[in-house]
């Protein structure tokens, strides 16, 4: 297993309008509730964010939702069935949801994969976040293909 | 968007929900990890001569018997007959006056084994040391747990809960966000339980192995990308006071058997 060093450390509360800074010049403004600008200027590939995105070490989304990938056993059921998700959010939201699901839930236990994360990190992944910047950019466009019923 | 909304603070108050059942002192007994098994694991479990666990019981018995150290002595030169351990796991961890702190049940036994056998402490994670715990745990079998917190347990006990509480960890996750959140639930392909103490040490499948509590803890913190603690470490040792306290009531298992 290896792991990048990350672009990107963002740091700061969140609040709604908010421009969010990091160490290194990746920056995001939250406005009502979603993300408007992509994080690179780089459109998403969404091939390559269905790998991310099941990939255990990376997105593992499959934890905790059921998503329309039957090549993959177990699907877990935490949180929403994401078959039909591009339906129901624009592309802003979702790119809010992955970068910072705690600004929408303070108490959810989806994990922010692109927030630094501070407290009592394995000395293996001290000061990394969970994706690129670019890696959330292609789950997003993946997650904007996912529309229609699916079930496992 | 509301859908969003709606699921989050729906998510937030099933927690605190949880959360003041789990505090309040009328709490209902929780569901033992056993419940969220498999049948196949549960069926297992429940013959002690499939159970894979007792080939560390039949060590501890050895070892109950066995003079060590320079005093000359084994557990039973003191203690008389096992069945003396009956219902004495089931208050620990237990504060110590001496050591200032709580004695998890391993904790009791190295200090018999260095102070009154005069013999070296086993490791936590030991063959003999698991044997042992098992073993004397087994004498409380079916019996509810019932740690106190009172008194001078009860700065213990906060700090276990505070530490249960507290996100850690690449996935910045709290113990709560399992197994207070979502017991029942599919986490992949596992079923989450409420993530109970009242079965170790357990026979994991996936370890092919006897392990003791605290490797578990160190497993579920390392699963989260978190820095895992020592095995009988005060961090571990208090949390181990808070989780039990958490199933006051539900009933001895140990050894259990687990996926
Ligand atoms: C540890 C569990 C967990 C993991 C891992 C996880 N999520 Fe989630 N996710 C949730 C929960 C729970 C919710 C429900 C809302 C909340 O609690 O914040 C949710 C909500 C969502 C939503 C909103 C869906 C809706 O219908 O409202 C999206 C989109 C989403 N997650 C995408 C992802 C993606 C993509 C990944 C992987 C990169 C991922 N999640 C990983 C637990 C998780
Ligand atoms: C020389 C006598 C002696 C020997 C040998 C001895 N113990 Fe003890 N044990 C004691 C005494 C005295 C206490 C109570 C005082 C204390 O807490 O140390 C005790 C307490 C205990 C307790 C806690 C009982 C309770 O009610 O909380 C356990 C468990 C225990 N011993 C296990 C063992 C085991 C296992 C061995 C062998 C490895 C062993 N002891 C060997 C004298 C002994
Ligand atoms: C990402 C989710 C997750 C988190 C966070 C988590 N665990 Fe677990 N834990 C599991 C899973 C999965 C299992 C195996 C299935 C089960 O019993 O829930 C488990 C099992 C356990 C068990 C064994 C239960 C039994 O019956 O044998 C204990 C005890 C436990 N966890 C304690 C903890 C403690 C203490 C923490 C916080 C330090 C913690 N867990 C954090 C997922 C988690």
């Amino acid at each position: 297993m290896t792991y990048r060093t990350i672009l990107s450390t963002l740091v700061g509360a969140v609040l709604c309008g908010a421009l969010i800074t990091s160490a290194n010049a990746s920056e995001y403004m939250i406005v009502d509730g979603t993300i408007p600008a992509s994080l690179t200027g780089k459109p998403g590939d969404p091939d390559a964010g269905k790998q991310t995105a099941i990939h255990r070490q990376k997105g593992n989304c499959l934890a905790c939702h059921v998503m329309p990938v039957p090549e993959e056993q177990f699907h877990g059921e935490i949180g929403p069935d994401l078959s039909d998700v591009g339906s129901n959010y624009s592309e802003a939201e979702l790119r809010l949801r992955l970068v910072d699901p705690k600004a929408l839930n303070p108490d959810t236990i989806m994990p922010a994969f692109l927030k630094v994360p501070t407290s009592e990190v394995h000395k293996k992944f001290k000061g990394k976040t969970i994706l690129s910047a670019q890696e959330v950019e292609d789950i997003v466009a993946y997650l904007m293909t996912l529309k229609g019923s699916y079930s496992q | 968007m509301k859908y969003t909304k709606y699921v989050a603070s729906a998510a937030g108050l099933l927690g605190l929900g949880a959360l003041l059942v789990a505090c309040s002192p009328a709490e209902p007994k929780l569901e033992s990890g056993y419940d969220f098994a498999t049948p196949e694991t549960q069926a297992m479990q429940d013959d002690d001569f499939s159970n894979p666990g007792f080939m560390w019981v039949d060590i501890g018995a050895e070892e109950w018997a066995t003079v060590d150290g320079e005093a000359g002595k084994s557990c039973e030169s003191c203690h008389g007959d096992l069945s003396t351990m009956k219902g004495v796991t089931t208050s620990y961890p237990k504060y110590n006056a001496d050591d200032k702190k709580m004695r998890a049940l391993q904790h009791q036994i190295n200090n018999c084994r260095t102070e009154q056998m005069k013999a070296k402490a086993w490791k936590w994670e030991s063959d003999q040391m698991l044997g042992m715990s098992a073993i004397i745990k087994n004498q409380s079998k079916g019996m509810p747990l019932n740690v106190s917190i009172k008194g001078e347990a009860a700065p213990f006990y906060e700090k276990g809960k505070e530490f249960y509480f507290q996100r850690r960890g690449t996935l910045d996750m709290a113990c709560k966000h399992c197994h207070i959140d979502y017991p029942g639930v599919k986490i992949r392909a596992e079923v989450l339980s409420n993530g109970l103490p009242n079965g170790f040490p357990t026979y994991r499948l996936k370890w092919q192995k006897l392990g003791s509590l605290h490797r578990r803890f160190r497993g579920c913190n390392s699963n989260i990308r978190a820095e895992p603690y020592e095995r009988g470490s005060e961090e571990y040792t208090n949390l181990e006071l808070f989780l039990t306290h958490r199933a006051n009531g539900v009933a001895v298992e140990s050894p259990s058997v687990r996926k």
